[in-house]
């Protein structure tokens, strides 16, 4: 069994405690909600994209450690990325979480995949991987829906 | 006086998992092993089709078979055993008096009074009764202390009042509702009484006829029993009222084209082959259950649920759902500050098993004014190490989230 320090790093704590670019968005070009119902969750991410660029994130919604804490490092890296560039960091993020093989970043993005891993640790807790996920499963359907996004569920 | 330790003995569970803290028996309750051998030695010796054939070995799956309704009927002293109908469960019981009772006797502007500690079992049912009938839900308060609240819910009975559905021990707070007290009120404004007994069968003496219900269900699973098996009583002249719910083999009597002549309760509510080893298993779970007995189960785990409070309560930071005068074998909690999830997957980690969520009661979370709790819930084979193992861990939790 793995230390669950590995899972609590300092980083998740502090970002669980103290979430960054936690609050409602004035004038979002994008949103989505996300709930997992198992545990009753609930995220919403705002987006203001100014072309093909993320002008701004944030999130708001009550969750675990892991979820806050996914919620608020998502936000700091994704802010003045593309969103091309945005969905590489997502598909390497959740290979990784969820034990797939995961595909390279560019090396223009390796430092912002770095700053995502104290997340990995939840690989180790099948049961709490979906926390981690939500809210890039939430940005993903913001992008697809704009204002109109449909919510996404865990389950 | 029980020893859990001594009982572990009789749980294969706790050699297979050594270490392990098992504080989920309101969840599901472990399998002793007479049931888990029982059920196979059935399936080698005694297994056929019930009901069904001449030769021996039918009859003898079918005697065994209906000796479980037997042991069933005087495990609740029921009056008949034609009063114990088996189902899935007891999510089955109340959607098989929902659809039946209800579709015959719910009307328009008729009301079902529920409590607000409603597992979604004992609610959601009865809110689909209600949308098919045109009748009105009507929920019951318990107060700021848990208790339910017996003058409120006088208040809100009426001769509208067709149906009166509460748990019998709350899966959230462990209160124990004033059954006897809420079947008199209800049936003195002629409503019938289903009560959900899934937490109180395991673990205190039940007799359906001192509480006068005109139905009481539980779940074999959180009674030590095998899962996909549960009991639905119901006072026979209420059952030979109702019509069928499911059809199929097994309930009828007569069958042409033209129409079917049905079966008396219980085979009217039993279509198909049924999980006969589970009642056989069942069966078994009572006869594990009466062995210890129900009052010694109850005290057992009425001091243990005293012990658990004593020394949560002394945890900084620790909040402790109110469980009224009477509290049995359930207590939820919060950590100020740290999500449920967390905390069982802290827990988890110390070997610690508990139930993190909802428990299947959202109307009440928000009531409660939290997103889930933590929940401990014991069984035969707790004892005071298990609860300070809790409190230890608990503790570790809590410094991990402020450090």
């Amino acid at each position: 069994m793995m230390d669950l320090r590995e899972l609590y790093q300092d980083i998740i704590l502090d970002h669980g405690r103290r979430p960054r670019n936690f609050r409602v968005l004035e004038h979002p070009t994008h949103l989505a909600k996300g709930h997992n119902p198992l545990c009753g969750d609930r995220v919403t991410v705002y987006l203001a994209l100014d072309g093909d660029r993320i002008a701004d994130v944030s999130f708001d919604g009550r969750g675990c450690a892991i979820s806050t804490a996914a919620a608020s490092l998502m936000t700091e890296v994704l802010k003045g990325k593309t969103v091309a560039e945005a969905q590489a960091l997502f598909a390497r993020f959740h290979a990784e979480v969820t034990g797939g093989d995961p595909p390279a970043v560019p090396d223009s993005l390796a430092d912002d995949a770095e700053r995502l891993e104290p997340l990995i640790g939840v690989k180790a807790y099948p049961m709490r991987v979906k926390c981690a996920t939500l809210p890039w499963h939430a940005f993903e359907a913001a992008l697809k829906g704009g204002l109109a996004g449909d919510p996404v569920k865990t389950e | 006086m029980i020893d859990g330790r001594a009982l572990r003995r009789e749980f294969p569970v706790f050699e297979h998992n050594p270490g392990l803290v098992f504080l989920d028996s309101g969840a599901s309750a472990q399998k002793p092993r007479a049931v888990i051998d029982g059920i196979a030695e059935f399936y080698r010796g005694d297994y056929a089709n019930v009901h069904r054939g001449v030769y021996k070995l039918s009859a003898r799956s079918t005697d065994l078979f209906e000796e479980a309704r037997v042991a069933v009927r005087d495990f609740l002293n029921a009056a008949d055993e034609c009063e114990i109908v088996f189902v899935r469960g007891a999510t089955e019981g109340i959607n098989l008096v929902s659809y039946s009772w209800g579709g015959a006797f719910l009307r328009a502007g008729d009301e079902v009074v529920i409590s607000d500690v409603e597992h979604h079992s004992n609610l959601v049912p009865w809110q689909m009764a209600c949308q098919r009938a045109g009748a009105k839900l009507v929920v019951a308060p318990t107060d700021e202390t848990g208790e339910f609240d017996l003058g409120a819910f006088e208040a809100l009975l009426s001769r509208r009042t067709r149906m009166v559905a509460v748990t019998h021990v709350s899966n959230v707070t462990g209160t124990v509702l004033p059954v006897e007290n809420i079947v008199r009120l209800a049936h003195e404004v002629g409503a019938k009484v289903l009560i959900d007994g899934c937490q109180a069968v395991p673990r205190m003496p039940v007799d359906v006829q001192a509480i006068d219900c005109d139905f009481y269900v539980f779940s074999g699973h959180k009674a030590y029993g095998p899962t996909g098996t549960g009991v639905l009583y119901g006072r026979r002249d209420v059952l030979e009222a109702m019509p069928p719910w499911q059809a199929g083999g097994g309930m009828i009597t007569s069958v042409e084209y033209a129409g079917t002549e049905f079966q008396e309760p219980p085979h009217r509510f039993e279509a198909g082959t049924p999980d006969i080893a589970g009642a056989v298993g069942l069966r078994l779970a009572i006869g594990f259950i009466e062995g210890i007995g129900r009052g010694a189960i109850q005290e057992h785990e009425a001091a243990l649920t005293d012990y658990g409070v004593d020394v949560l309560s002394r945890i900084p930071d620790l909040r402790l759902v109110p469980g009224g005068q009477r509290r049995l074998s359930i207590l939820s909690f919060n950590l100020d500050g740290v999500h449920p999830h967390d905390v069982g997957t802290v827990l988890d980690q110390h070997e610690v098993a508990v139930r993190v969520g909802h428990h299947c009661a959202q109307p009440l979370m928000d009531r409660l004014g939290v997103a889930g709790t933590v929940r401990a819930s014991f069984g035969i084979y707790n004892d005071r190490d298990d609860i300070d193992r809790l409190a230890a861990a608990v503790e570790a939790c809590r410094e991990m989230f402020s450090r």
